[in-house]
């Protein structure tokens, strides 16, 4: 069975596939998630678990006031987390606006960085409140000036007020535009869907509609990509892949702000859609000071005392 | 394909410090046992310590101690006082808590994840609770200044060493009785430090005594005479043993026996937790554990894939050194348990039940056993009728919500039960069909020093826990009082 | 005009609502203080213990799902039909003990109103045996007290009507259905009760009444496994107590007996507490 045989387009399918999900206790989530948290990674698993947390990082910078100097600072960090070590992977993307994503893969392919995709937030990001044309305009816009990954918000409203097949079209659309020449992240914005059975409900819907990559939040909004929150999505791409045979690759975004917090991501993969999932094509972790603790936290391993952040660039 | 192999992370032992031998406690201070006998790590048979067997002479003195203590100073002492004594021991408990769960551990083979995070916490949780409660009798519900029974004898068992002295000691206290306590012959060591807590917290002499050894000692101290109340959780063969014992005496007992929990999966159940409640309902604790829940009812239509799922998540199951953080399952306590639960896991096979566990490599030394299901069970099977008190689950199949039920109290036992539905009338019809003490809905193998725990039939008398715990340990002086 | 003979009554069983003899085909004889001869009542046998249990057993879903409202109002009807029948029980009482039919009027008139007693309390059990639980955590938890299944009870010699009251009203107030073994010296009343409670709304199977030998029966009803609770208060002999409470291991009973006749403890003692948990979320 693929996906394209769980649901056959009708809105009448995709309605009974969504009514008939199970649902998620929240007590039981949280739970299990916390359980998950109190895993202990340490010594040569700990550097494993660094390395590749830094090889996931899609290195973010969407502020109003970004300018063209720091986005090609965030690129270079991106090749070369840490330049006096040539062993430290480099970061999973970059992630910026539309405007910038000509300045990033320009830069990007300059330095020796072209294995590195630009990823656009796109779709009116971050409230998503436009127009579908503006929303198809933002999208051809971004991959047109070289975006490799597109990061689409959903029209919560849609999806809250119960018109899901709003929300399957549009991200239907913005697939179809990227089609093969860009891998489609779809931003759930979980913490406005307030329930984990809307998370599990718009994980299902995004993948049904093609979605490459089913991400947590835009940043924007707390909270964004708890633990639990992420347990439940990495539970919705084991199941869909046991449905489909296809794996949709998950990335918590925003509130992962240190070494431990991305550990634990990390265990939440490992024991929940399983090590398959352990690598950049299918787990991406948005941030942009993780970068600089998982790189401190690699000094301390390395050399045995705990670095200064003076040692470690600002982005 | 990446692997994320979690490289060794023990807790360190360093924290305690195991003498090579023990007396008993009694009256404030310990004092030597004449025989002895081994403690063992169960997780690598190292023999930890030397534990005294106590003798009728040992426990002659702990009842008397216990029956001074009682007549001099506890029953005398304002409620308000004895309810600091309890303040202080549970606080202590706290401060040395990870003292006390690398010595659970390590006595009883259980990961020190639960020791840590709740068997330790829980104790400490159950002093604090009752200490509350010991200037409040009067509000227990038995009418004003309900009178304790005297001298408590109480029994408790390996699975949970410190959590059931804590059940058992905290409420006894609180209302006014003296106890001496006789922990399980194979996990003394926690039981014995907390002698040491109630040094510390300056207890008076003789108000807790703890006397070690077997089901010898055990028998000894139901049959004392000085005893008035008896407090035991354990077997349901023993519990009716001592129903006997006690049948031409004054004294009262509580009884925490066996069980044979059906977890009930329907079929709008939110499967997830579900699966996670199924794993902590058999797996926890080794699945030792009397609440346990051993029989899993699945609704037919999803008992494929539900079946499915528990797999792969049993694929997850961490076994291995229970002093590792990451352990999930540890040791089997004791040799001769893991002899009964390979005997009765032997009786599925030679039944022509379908057997599975997870490729899991097991330690070499010690006992160990696999997370085990079988599939296709049906009420006949052996291993769906006895209390198996290992990692081992039996699945069965059910069509209607009648067949659930009539399922899941076809057992002599009714200790627990868990349901899971997100729908919540059909809880509340199963919760109230179902014969047994504990209903975990949505949720199983939850514990808490507020909330009742008791069971049903034969699995025994009265309630631990909650205002229902503490009334088991008080008489009322209004009338209607048994003869 | 000769005298008119009077129509004497056969006293029998009470099991699932009939009146069927003792499958033994046993009988004792009862006669007043003063020698005469009163009736041939059954003496039942174990067999009629275990047909009993099956009556109450089958009796009990339906009794224990009632509401305790209706539950309430059942007892309180049975109070009602004994008032009418108050004089009868009197003089059958007075014949029997020998005592005056003033006295005997009221220990019927006690019996009437332990009744009522117990009736108000079906719907009030919960709330003084129940509790909502503060655990530590995103649980609601709550305890309710919830019937334990059959509870037998061995009734006292005399009073051999209250005595009888005392034991199966808390009994099955709270939705336990009953065996009891009536006064074997006074059994007569019992079972004129029992024509009170055929003609009443008590479901059948409810209440079993049996007539016969205390040592007898006594240790059938101990050692019975489908039997949850006894309420032993009508046994004298200490080496029966004891008897009964050994044997009465085999399956954990639940044995009691109580000094005081109205107590709400005699209905919790018959009561299993239940704690049910579920979490609270979104």
């Amino acid at each position: 069975m693929n996906q394209n045989t769980v649901v056959d387009g009708s809105e009448k399918s995709l309605l009974n596939f969504l009514g008939n999900l199970s649902g998620v206790d929240q007590t039981g989530a949280n739970a299990r998630a916390a359980m998950l948290g109190t895993r202990s990674i340490k010594t040569s698993s700990k550097a494993k678990a660094i390395d590749l947390a830094i090889s996931m990082v899609d290195l973010t910078t969407l502020e109003g006031a970004d300018t063209p100097e720091k986005v090609r600072a965030l690129c270079s960090k991106a090749v070369r987390p840490d330049p006096s070590d040539p062993t430290v992977p480099s970061a999973g993307a970059i992630c910026v606006y539309n405007d910038m994503v000509g300045i990033a893969r320009n830069h990007l392919d300059s330095i020796g960085g072209s294995h590195i995709p630009v990823a656009a937030v796109a779709t009116a990001f971050p409230a998503g409140r436009a127009s579908m044309e503006v929303k198809l305009q933002d999208t051809t816009d971004a991959l047109a000036a070289g975006a490799g990954e597109i990061d689409m918000v959903i029209d919560r409203g849609a999806f809250l007020s119960g018109r899901y097949m709003k929300v399957f079209s549009e991200i239907q659309q913005i697939r179809a535009l990227c089609a093969h020449n860009a891998h489609l992240k779809v931003i759930l914005e979980t913490g406005e869907l307030t329930t984990y059975d809307n998370v599990r409900k718009a994980s299902f819907l995004a993948m049904l509609a093609g979605a490459d990559f089913i991400k947590t939040s835009t940043g924007k909004i707390s909270p964004a990509a708890t633990p639990p929150v992420v347990l439940v999505m990495l539970e919705a791409v084991r199941d869909f892949h046991t449905m489909t045979g296809v794996r949709i690759g998950v990335k918590p975004a925003g509130g992962i702000r240190n070494t431990k917090d991305a550990i634990k991501q990390l265990v939440l993969v490992n024991e929940t859609a399983g090590p398959e999932w352990l690598t950049p094509t299918l787990f991406r972790i948005g941030a942009s000071a993780l970068l600089n603790d998982l790189l401190m936290q690699r000094m301390k391993l390395r050399d045995g005392f705990y670095p200064s952040p003076t040692y470690v660039t600002i982005d | 394909m990446t692997t994320f192999d979690y490289a060794p992370a023990l807790e360190s032992r360093s924290i305690v410090t195991i003498d090579p031998s023990y007396g008993h406690f009694v009256n404030g201070r310990f004092i030597e046992g004449k025989n002895h006998f081994a403690s063992i790590n169960p997780s690598n048979e190292e023999v930890l310590s030397q534990i005294a067997l106590a003798g009728s002479a040992d426990v002659d003195l702990a009842v008397k101690a216990a029956r001074g203590a009682y007549e001099i100073t506890w029953s005398v002492m304002p409620g308000r006082e004895r309810g600091k004594y309890l303040y202080r021991i549970a606080r202590i408990m706290q401060e040395r808590a990870r003292e006390f769960a690398v010595l659970e551990t390590l006595d009883n083979g259980k990961p020190i994840r639960e020791s840590r995070d709740i068997d330790i916490p829980l104790a400490a949780a159950h002093f604090f609770y009752h200490a509350g409660w010991a200037d409040k009798l009067d509000y227990v519900g038995l009418g004003q200044s309900p009178r304790p029974h005297g001298v408590a004898g109480q029994i408790i068992p390996w699975n949970f060493p410190l959590l059931m002295l804590a059940w058992k000691v905290a409420p006894a206290l609180a209302a006014g009785n003296t106890v001496v306590l006789k922990p399980a012959e194979s996990t003394s060591l926690t039981a014995l430090l907390f002698a040491q807590v109630c040094q510390q917290a300056e207890l008076p002499a003789g108000v807790v005594n703890i006397i070690t050894g077997n089901g010898s000692t055990g028998a000894l101290l139901v049959d004392h005479p000085g005893v008035d109340k008896i407090a035991f959780t354990g077997s349901t063969e023993v519990g009716k043993a001592i129903a006997r014992a006690i049948a031409p005496t004054k004294k009262k007992a509580t009884l925490e026996l066996g069980g044979k929990a059906a977890n009930i999966i329907f079929d709008d159940a939110p499967i997830d937790e579900a699966v996670e409640g199924i794993v902590n309902g058999i797996f926890f604790n080794q699945g030792h554990v009397c609440c346990a829940g051993s029989r899993l009812l699945l609704q037919e239509n999803i008992a494929e894939q539900t079946i499915e799922a528990l797999k792969v998540r049993m694929a997850k199951i961490r076994v291995g050194n229970p002093l590792d953080k990451n352990t999930d399952l540890g040791a089997i306590n004791s040799a001769e348990q893991l002899s009964k639960i390979e005997s009765l896991s032997a009786s599925g096979d030679d039944e022509g039940v379908h057997r599975w566990s997870p490729p899991c490599e097991l330690p070499a030394k010690g006992y160990w056993f696999p997370p085990t299901i079988f599939t296709g069970v049906t009420q006949a099977n052996r291993i769906a009728r006895e209390e198996i008190f290992g990692p081992v689950l039996s699945i069965l199949t059910f069509r209607t919500p009648a067949e659930a039920i009539e399922k899941a109290n076809n057992t002599p036992y009714g200790l627990s039960a868990g349901i899971w539905s997100e729908k919540g009338s059909r809880i509340l019809w199963a919760a109230q069909q179902l014969r047994a003490g504990v209903i975990w809905a949505n949720t199983f193998n939850k514990f808490d020093p507020a909330s009742p725990f008791g069971g049903y039939k034969e699995s025994g008398w009265g309630r631990e826990g909650g205002r229902h715990g503490l009334s088991a340990y008080l008489l009322s002086n209004e009338n209607g009082e048994e003869k | 005009m000769s005298e008119r003979i009077e129509v004497k009554k056969t006293y029998k069983l009470f099991i699932g609502g009939a009146f069927p003899r003792s499958e033994s085909g046993r009988t004792y004889e009862i006669f007043a203080p003063d020698g005469s001869f009163i009736a041939n009542p059954s003496l039942a046998s174990r067999k009629d213990l275990r047909d009993a249990v099956v009556a109450a057993r089958a009796a009990h879903a339906g009794w224990t799902a009632a509401t305790a409202y209706n539950r309430g109002q059942i007892l309180y009807r049975i109070a009602e039909m004994l008032e009418g029948r108050a004089d009868q029980f009197a003089r059958e009482i007075a014949s029997l003990e020998g005592i005056n039919e003033q006295d005997a009027l009221q220990e019927v008139h006690s019996a009437i109103d332990q009744w009522v007693w117990y009736a108000g309390w079906s719907d009030k059990l919960s709330s003084i045996a129940g509790s909502t639980n503060q655990v530590s955590g995103p649980f609601y938890n709550f305890t309710i007290p919830e019937a334990m299944g059959v509870v037998a009870a061995i009734a006292p010699e005399s009073p051999s009507l209250l005595g009888l009251v005392n034991a199966i009203a808390p009994i099955i107030v709270s939705g336990n259905t009953t065996i009891v073994l009536a006064s074997t010296r006074s059994p007569l009343p019992a079972i004129t009760f029992a024509e009170v409670l055929a003609t009443s709304d008590l479901p059948h199977g409810v209440i079993n009444i049996l007539t016969g030998n205390k040592s007898e029966l006594t240790p059938w009803f101990a050692s019975h496994m489908d039997i949850n609770g006894l309420d032993i208060s009508g046994l004298e002999d200490s080496q029966m107590v004891n008897d009964v409470k050994i044997a009465g291991a085999d399956n954990l009973k639940r044995i009691h007996s109580f000094h005081e006749s109205a107590s709400p403890q005699r209905i919790l003692s018959f009561m299993e507490a239940k704690t049910i948990w579920h979490p609270i979320g979104i």
